[in-house]
């Protein structure tokens, strides 16, 4: 990674924002700002010298989506800062309205997930990278749901994954193949979901989501 | 007259059977108005008005033999006299509800006290504690007093005149024909203009005497709110001891091993650093699942996109991993939070019906709320032949009547199905 991240921290419950300061500084991260109000927030979004934004959906004052809400609008000025939205849990509209908002760089997971240390600083870094990083709940809830019937259970694999933001390399990784069998379960996916190819990840990632939220 | 009474009760049952024109609702015919509807229908309403001022000296009779057979009550003559009037007032009111039922266009019902199977004597008492019996009484005397005016008035301003003319004619005698026209003309301009308002009057009195439907409606009111507290009741009690039990068997026992393994991992981190590492991801790994638990517990006590967007966007998460095309369209401000959790919790058991059996290619919940009533279709165009009584919908239902909501179900065969859904509730 090219030098020292610049990470915006937006937690209103103290152990948390002190475990997550903690959790980035270890992942070689630099602090800018560490938050804990939505008003404070928007204000630290606008700041120049911020490669990454790190912010928890809920927070002060009405404890509803606030977060959410000023990294929304925060995007609409500047689509391509990138964000990574944690939540105690997640749910599909609100990834709806995150990926609508700006292009890429854009992450949503699972509290949870920080427990993996490495896999959340990979994350943030992904993220900070231009990358789009769901969590695998919300994936998965969309993928169950939706009559996917002509994808095979490799395929389904392989796209869960893809929608994680994962890179063939890693997906070939994960699945014990090799990359090229991975660029041959994509290429099936994208024509069993009439999808046009994309050789982006990020845009790939995107355009299932967008497939999978349209139908 | 003792033959008018009867007379008239038995064409007013009758007619409870079969629709009599006589009988038919009263029309509306302005008296600035004068054709031929108008005088047939002040015609009509004049012989309803002979038959109930007839009634009403029957009902005269009948009020003053039960008042005479109170004193008369120290001896087995008052019980004889009542046995006997007291049904026969039942009787004629019975009339009178039809007859003012069919020409209000309004049921009028009464709801006396059971007396069947009982002793003479104490059926007697039973009739004296009984407020419909009262009204009976109330009422023969209204219809024999004010209630016989009120009926007297129409007849007589139409036939005082007509026998005079009748006579004049009949007689061929021109000055008493002429002299009844002068004089009488004016009545009939007055039983014109006084018939419609007089019967109508008096037909409002009989109902406002013997009408008891606000006091059945209000009866089965309070038996259904009774009835669904109750259950709403045992339903929460049930879900308290749901969640207390997912709690003690999941997150806590999770918690409760996680730290376990905490407390062995620090006795091993030196003596055995490998070990003390596994038991460390341990720990971790039971914590996440903890989470995982509570989340799912949180989500089914209320979902936390329900609290942070009211019923709207509540319904949209529902709709998106709903597999077929979900058209939301609603237009609701926020609602006290018990409604959105109970409507909330209806929508997500009719989409995942829709998308378990409908078999339908696109489905929709349309809804507004005009101030104090929110009202809410989910529909899908599929196979129809939903089952009301199926749990779920049971359930749906048990759970808005709560709230004084109600649910109605459309499905049929091959049809599409649409849930109506209607609760009163305030805007918050």
């Amino acid at each position: 990674m090219p030098g020292t991240l610049r990470a915006l921290v937006a937690e209103d419950q103290t152990l948390l924002r002190v475990g997550l300061v903690r959790i980035l500084e270890a992942g070689g991260m630099e602090i800018v700002a560490a938050v804990d109000t939505a008003e404070a927030l928007a204000d630290a979004l606008t700041r120049d010298d911020l490669d990454v934004a790190i912010v928890d959906v809920r927070l002060p004052p009405t404890f509803t989506t606030e977060g959410l809400e000023a990294v929304v609008r925060a995007r609409s000025s500047r689509p391509d800062l990138p964000v990574l939205v944690l939540s105690q849990y997640v749910e599909p509209l609100y990834a709806r309205e995150l990926l609508a908002a700006g292009n890429g760089s854009v992450g949503y997971l699972l509290k949870d997930r920080v427990v993996d240390v490495d896999g959340f600083v990979a994350a943030v870094r992904q993220v900070a990278g231009g990358g789009t990083v769901l969590d695998p709940e919300v994936v998965a809830g969309l993928v169950s749901a939706r009559p996917l019937n002509r994808l095979t259970d490799r395929e389904r694999e392989v796209l869960t994954l893809m929608a994680e933001g994962r890179s063939n390399a890693a997906i070939a990784g994960r699945l014990y193949v090799t990359e090229k069998a991975v660029d041959k379960h994509i290429n099936n996916i994208f024509t069993k979901l009439d999808l046009p190819p994309a050789p982006d990840d990020n845009r790939r990632v995107l355009a299932v989501l967008a497939w999978l939220n349209a139908v | 007259m003792g033959r008018a009474a009867p007379s008239s009760t038995v064409r007013d049952s009758a007619a409870v059977e079969a629709p009599l024109t006589w009988l038919a609702p009263l029309a509306p015919v302005p008296a600035g108005r004068i054709d031929r509807a108008g005088l047939v229908e002040r015609l009509r309403l004049t012989v309803v008005s002979a038959a109930l001022a007839a009634a009403g000296i029957a009902a005269l009779v009948l009020a003053v033999l039960m008042v005479a057979s109170f004193p008369a009550l120290l001896s087995l003559t008052g019980f004889l006299m009542l046995w006997l009037v007291v049904p026969l007032a039942a009787l004629l009111t019975r009339a009178h509800r039809a007859v003012a039922a069919r020409l209000l266009g309004e049921p009028v019902v009464a709801r006396y006290s059971g007396t069947t199977d009982r002793n003479p004597f104490l059926a007697v008492f039973a009739w004296a504690r009984d407020p419909a019996r009262w009204r009976d009484f109330a009422f023969c005397w209204f219809s024999g007093t004010g209630g016989l005016i009120m009926s007297i008035l129409p007849v007589a301003f139409f036939v005082g005149p007509l026998i005079h003319i009748i006579i004049g004619l009949a007689q061929g005698n021109w000055l008493w024909f002429t002299i009844a026209s002068v004089l009488y003309g004016p009545a009939w301009l007055v039983w014109w203009f006084i018939t419609v308002p007089l019967t109508r009057g008096r037909l409002r009195a009989d109902r406002g005497i013997l009408d008891q439907s606000r006091v059945a409606q209000l009866q089965q009111r309070v038996d259904q709110v009774v009835r669904s507290r109750s259950a709403t009741a045992d339903h929460s009690e049930a879900e308290l001891r749901r969640i207390e039990r997912d709690l003690h068997d999941g997150a806590q026992a999770r918690i409760a091993a996680a730290g376990m393994n905490v407390g062995l991992a620090e006795k091993l981190v030196h003596s055995d650093p490998d070990a003390a590492v596994e038991l460390l991801r341990e720990a971790r790994d039971t914590t996440v699942g903890a989470l995982e638990e509570l989340r799912t517990l949180v989500r089914g006590i209320h979902p936390p996109v329900l609290a942070d967007r009211g019923l709207v966007g509540g319904i949209e998460a529902l709709a998106i991993p709903i597999p077929i095309p979900v058209t939301v369209a609603l237009r609701l401000p926020r609602l006290p939070a018990p409604i959105e959790s109970a409507v909330y919790f209806a929508v997500a058991e009719c989409l995942a019906n829709i998308a378990k059996h409908a078999r339908a290619t696109r489905a929709w919940v349309v809804g507004d709320h005009d101030g104090d009533t929110l009202r809410l279709t989910v529909g899908d165009d599929g196979q129809g032949g939903a089952d009301p009584r199926g749990s779920g919908l049971a359930g749906i239902a048990r759970r808005l009547g709560t709230f004084d909501g109600t649910l109605t179900l459309t499905s049929p065969d091959g049809g599409g199905t649409e849930v109506r859904m209607e609760v009163r509730c305030r805007a918050l």
